[in-house]
């Protein structure tokens, strides 16, 4: 039941934060155009982006101080698989014009096509990513 | 005033990617590896998401403007070009070498490895890099 509930709930919350953006400042919650639009010289357009980080950690933090129990896991990568991955992550998305969150949470639900062949793809060539990935 | 909701949407955001499992990165390779034991959370979660969304924003699109903003800003592209294949194809990618994508990977920021800052600096590295060079490109 929690291993339905949780992750259901868990997705219904993502959705309602993406919606308040919406709903309130009219843009689509997309943190890996949000992370690389705050890549320039700090200036007042985007503020919100910055606002938006800021909230992504204090609300991370409220999390790990009155429920830790989320964190306990273990990071099962190398140093080095977490650069490849960083890099790669970063050229997709800003290519791509956009991550799990633009594209899956977001883009998905407004029926956009773009989203739905981005979601795919990604999703694809991470499923074959882990598979090779376990045969090394 | 909507700076404020910014920051509170991120943090309800985190929230959410806390409860549902998603930082943990062993619970999105879990979802990928679909040969080994599944892990069927991620698909809840984007699941429980989308529903929600699907629902929310065909109510806000009702509103001709948003509550604090001057317009909506939809995104303008609308085709399936070769740059969206190839960026989702990388990122798909990035994403399956250890299961983090971007949202996540800053809040598991909050656990002060090196291994998760190292992510985040490279990430912050090749898109910086990409946006510097497409700009000379032009």
């Amino acid at each position: 039941m929690q291993d339905i509930a949780l992750p259901l709930i868990g997705g219904m919350i993502i959705g309602l934060a993406t919606s308040i953006m919406l709903a309130f400042n009219g843009k689509i919650t997309g943190i890996s155009g949000i992370i690389s639009q705050s890549l320039e010289m700090p200036k007042a357009k985007n503020y919100w982006r910055y606002m938006f980080l800021a909230g992504l950690l204090a609300g991370g933090t409220f999390m790990l101080y009155f429920s830790p129990q989320y964190f306990f896991y273990s990071l099962n990568f190398s140093l080095y698989e977490a650069i490849a991955a960083g890099l790669f992550v970063g050229v997709g998305a800003v290519l791509g014009s956009g991550c799990t969150s633009g594209h899956g949470v977001c883009g998905l639900a407004r029926l956009s096509g773009r989203s739905f062949a981005a979601t795919l793809i990604f999703m694809g060539m991470a499923i074959v990513t882990v598979f090779i990935r376990g045969l090394l | 005033m909507s700076l404020f909701v910014s920051f509170i949407s991120g943090a309800i955001f985190s929230v959410g990617l806390v409860i549902s499992g998603m930082i943990n990165p062993n619970k999105v390779i879990g979802f990928l590896n679909i040969f080994e034991q599944w892990d069927y959370s991620l698909a809840l979660v984007m699941g429980g998401a989308v529903a929600f969304n699907l629902i929310a924003f065909k109510l806000i699109k009702r509103i001709q403007t948003p509550l604090l903003g001057e317009k909506f800003h939809w995104p303008t592209k609308n085709d399936i070009d070769r740059k969206l294949i190839f960026g989702a194809g990388l990122f798909g990618i990035g994403w399956g070498i250890i299961g983090i994508c971007p949202g996540p990977g800053v809040v598991n920021l909050l656990l002060f490895d090196h291994k998760v800052i190292a992510f985040i600096l490279s990430m912050l590295f090749a898109m910086a890099s990409y946006k510097f060079i497409a700009k000379k490109l032009e």
